[in-house]
């Protein structure tokens, strides 16, 4: 058995429609379409790019807020200070693992919660939708701090809890490795955004043909074999787009790491260190130039996945 | 400020119910009502005068400063008035807020709280106004030598001393005598006779293990006490700044911090253990000792009447000055506080400087000192009979901040500080001479822009 697709779609133009030549009307369309546009794109132009151009001029500095009459130019000086630090290395590192941990699970898991529900009867469907939505609209630093407190070693519920778990005892101090920082931090993670993964999941599930399944059901596949053959590869674009986004966002991770651990046992992460430079160490030259690292290593992560993997984000939309 | 600052207070407020705190709402009431009415005249009255209004940016704290400053209007019958402006709750977010405003040349500015580990920044960054040499000596006069030391900066005072916070030794009579300690000596116990008394008597030693300004500290008293400073020279100059950790007295206060780290007479989570983590084992039945601030005696009295700790063991308390580290030479404790800043930009300096010199009259340092519980920068008055009563230890806080040794003055405390708590932590791992080295080149490298932090 094949993987089974519908064709896709064709657009189809108005046979009548002249080829290439603008006429007054979708000029004026345009015209109008510009001055709805307009502002937002100006808005988004002032409250993105230029904060981006400012760090991007301000990284080339080496500029402390206290001490401005020393401020310098220094060309890639900062990048250069960065780079050769195992500490930046080490950072990338750590943020990497988190990623790819959370990622990993948090797809699987609302992969199964999107299935729950899809599934749901009908009658409890909105509960279960809103249930599983919860983590998702707490704050994520409230969702930390819930999470610090649960495993904290004074106050916490887990060590009395779970000792019956081998390493697990009740002066286990979690935030006291590398190994049980990381741990924690994936799980408060991976809590909180699984709903977010899930909630794009199940809008692919719905575009999932129901004639195809049934035709798999008649041919006499089996669920497995559905899932893998039918629903799988008719869910692509919208499992690349839900890890695109979350690949984006947990690579960002700050938060949790900030409550938790304040960086502390080697856990810290890439936007821990901008800030530590930035707004501790009021050096905004450094911290600019770490903060343009960071933009730049999410700018490689979208342009793998769109090219790598080929996502068509219209497509996702439903816009294909 | 204390580490801690917002802890103690509603643990205060609980052990100590006073009349006037029930009529907070409606003060609160008044007081918006008050701001609300005084927007809407200067709205209106534009530059038809009344007395110039003086900013006070504050650290939260239970209403002390609030009270301060509506005295000090008062007191100044219309030359000034004083109104109070909130800054966030912990140090750092405090001087990052202050530091924004100051170097965008935010001229509402007159009079800030500061933590005494940022005056020297400040100061170096042209953020205080020059203070008058009168005031200087007056304020001065009577002030414990640790608060006068940390707000001072290249041999000039350049902040008023408000609070000064303290390290104590806290312990459990019981404990010591039963481990034989001579009580009526305990300002001579050395941290290797404590350790030692503790593991003889399974009981805890708490200390602040975890990588936070707690842990500079810590580290800050023990070279201090072991007769070093963790800046040797050239404090001003990032590229010259000299670090004394590798001295003989660095590797002392190393051999100690990982003496007690690693004994058996710290808790299981010691390398995260903050100020509440030592006053939770000191509580609990395992309790020996430990080195904390005064609120954890406050804290203690609430939790008694609460019915949540029996009132035997806050009779079990006892307290000394810091532990030393050598046997024979007294401890150089802690030293927190609140000193006061007057902002460069200020309209008014002369203004904000009489204004600061009310808040800090001794009558006002009582008052703040029995209602906030963070003890005062004067020396007198540790004699009021009112504080006595309400604090037991005041002779001893008062000896400890006599005794005390600011941590590193540098205006990049931070990257000094944050330095040493990537070097020193975990404390249990902390190796004499090798630590100390790591921690020069680190710091050295970062302060000359070439390490990150």
């Amino acid at each position: 058995m094949t993987q089974t697709t519908l064709p896709p779609t064709k657009k189809t133009a108005p046979v009548s429609a002249p080829e290439g030549t603008v006429t007054d009307r979708s000029r004026g369309e345009r015209r109008l379409g510009w001055m709805l546009a307009g502002p937002a794109f100006l808005v988004m132009l002032a409250v993105t790019a230029y904060p981006i151009a400012q760090a991007i001029y301000e990284s080339l500095f080496s500029y402390r807020l206290t001490d401005p009459a020393n401020r310098e130019f220094i060309g890639l000086g900062n990048y250069g200070v960065i780079l050769t630090d195992p500490l930046w290395w080490q950072s990338l590192g750590v943020t990497a693992l988190i990623t790819f941990i959370t990622v990993v699970v948090e797809l699987v898991l609302g992969f199964a919660l999107a299935m729950v529900m899809a599934k749901a009867l009908s009658s409890i469907r909105p509960v279960v939708r809103a249930a599983i939505l919860i983590p998702y609209a707490v704050i994520t630093v409230v969702s930390a701090y819930a999470w610090q407190f649960a495993f904290d070693i004074n106050s916490g519920f887990v060590n009395s809890w779970f000792t019956w778990i081998p390493g697990v005892s009740a002066d286990t101090d979690w935030f006291g490795d590398w190994g049980t920082s990381i741990f924690v931090i994936c799980l408060a993670e991976i809590w909180k955004t699984t709903p977010f993964i899930s909630l794009l999941l199940l809008a692919g599930l719905a575009q999932v043909p129901e004639v195809l399944q049934e035709a798999a059901k008649v041919d006499g596949a089996t669920w497995w074999q559905r899932l893998r053959k039918v629903t799988l590869p008719n869910m692509k674009a919208a499992i690349m787009v839900a890890l695109l986004f979350r690949t984006l966002d947990a690579f960002r991770i700050f938060d949790s790491i900030f409550v938790m651990t304040a960086g502390a046992n080697g856990t810290e992460s890439v936007s821990f260190l901008a800030y530590r430079q930035t707004i501790s160490r009021l050096e905004i030259g450094l911290g600019s130039a770490v903060s343009v690292l960071l933009f730049i290593s999410v700018v490689l992560i979208a342009f793998v996945f769109i090219k790598g993997f080929k996502i068509d984000l219209a497509q996702a939309r439903g816009e294909g | 400020m204390t580490e801690i600052p917002g802890q103690r207070p509603p643990e205060r407020r609980a052990a100590a119910p006073r009349p006037a705190r029930a009529r907070a709402p409606r003060r609160l009431a008044s007081a918006a009502a008050g701001v609300v009415l005084a927007s809407t005249l200067a709205a209106c009255g534009g530059a038809s005068g009344g007395p110039p209004t003086l900013t006070w940016y504050i650290n939260p704290d239970n209403g002390g400063q609030a009270e301060l400053a509506a005295r000090c209007t008062e007191a100044a019958e219309g030359r000034y008035r004083i109104e109070t402006s909130l800054l966030p709750r912990d140090a750092a977010s405090q001087r990052e807020q202050l530091v924004r405003r100051l170097a965008a040349n935010d001229a509402s500015i007159d009079i800030m709280s500061l933590d005494p580990i940022y005056v020297p920044e400040f100061a170096q960054a042209g953020f205080l106004a020059d203070m008058p040499e009168d005031v200087a000596d007056r304020v001065t006069e009577g002030t414990v030598q640790g608060a006068v030391a940390q707000s001072t900066w290249g041999d000039e005072l350049v902040a008023i001393p408000f609070t000064a916070n303290t390290q104590l030794l806290w312990y459990r009579t019981s404990v010591a005598e039963a481990a034989g300690l001579d009580t009526s000596a305990s300002d001579t116990w050395t941290w290797e006779q404590i350790v030692q008394a503790a593991e003889d008597q399974g009981v805890l030693v708490g200390a602040q293990g975890i990588r936070a300004e707690s842990l500079t500290v810590w580290l800050n008293a023990l070279v201090e006490s072991a007769g070093g400073s963790i800046i040797a020279d050239h404090a001003e100059d990032p590229d010259r700044l000299e670090l004394g950790l590798t001295s003989e007295a660095g590797d002392r206060a190393a051999e100690v911090m990982a003496m007690v780290a690693g004994s058996d007479a710290v808790g299981p989570a010691f390398s995260t253990e903050d100020e509440s983590g030592s006053a939770a084992g000191f509580e609990g039945e395992n309790g020996g000792f430990q080195v904390n601030w005064p609120f954890i005696y406050a804290q203690a009295q609430a939790g008694v009447a609460d019915g949540v700790l029996d009132q035997a063991v806050l009779d079990d308390y006892g307290w000394a000055v810091y532990p030393r580290v050598d046997a024979d030479t007294p401890s150089a404790p802690p030293i927190g506080g609140v000193s006061l800043g007057v902002g460069a930009l200020s309209q008014h300096p002369d203004l904000a400087y009489e204004a600061t010199e009310c808040i800090t009259g001794d009558e006002n340092q009582a008052y703040y000192m029995i209602n906030e519980g963070l003890p005062a920068s004067s020396a007198a008055v540790f004699d009021d009979p009112a504080v006595v009563e309400e604090f037991p230890m005041a002779d001893t806080i008062r000896q400890s901040l006599e005794q005390a040794a600011p941590r590193p003055q540098t205006a990049y405390y931070n990257e000094v500080s944050g330095g040493l708590q990537r070097s020193y932590h975990p404390p249990s791992a902390v190796e004499p001479g090798e630590t100390a080295e790591r921690a020069t080149e680190l710091i050295t490298a970062v302060l000359r822009g070439e390490q990150l932090l």
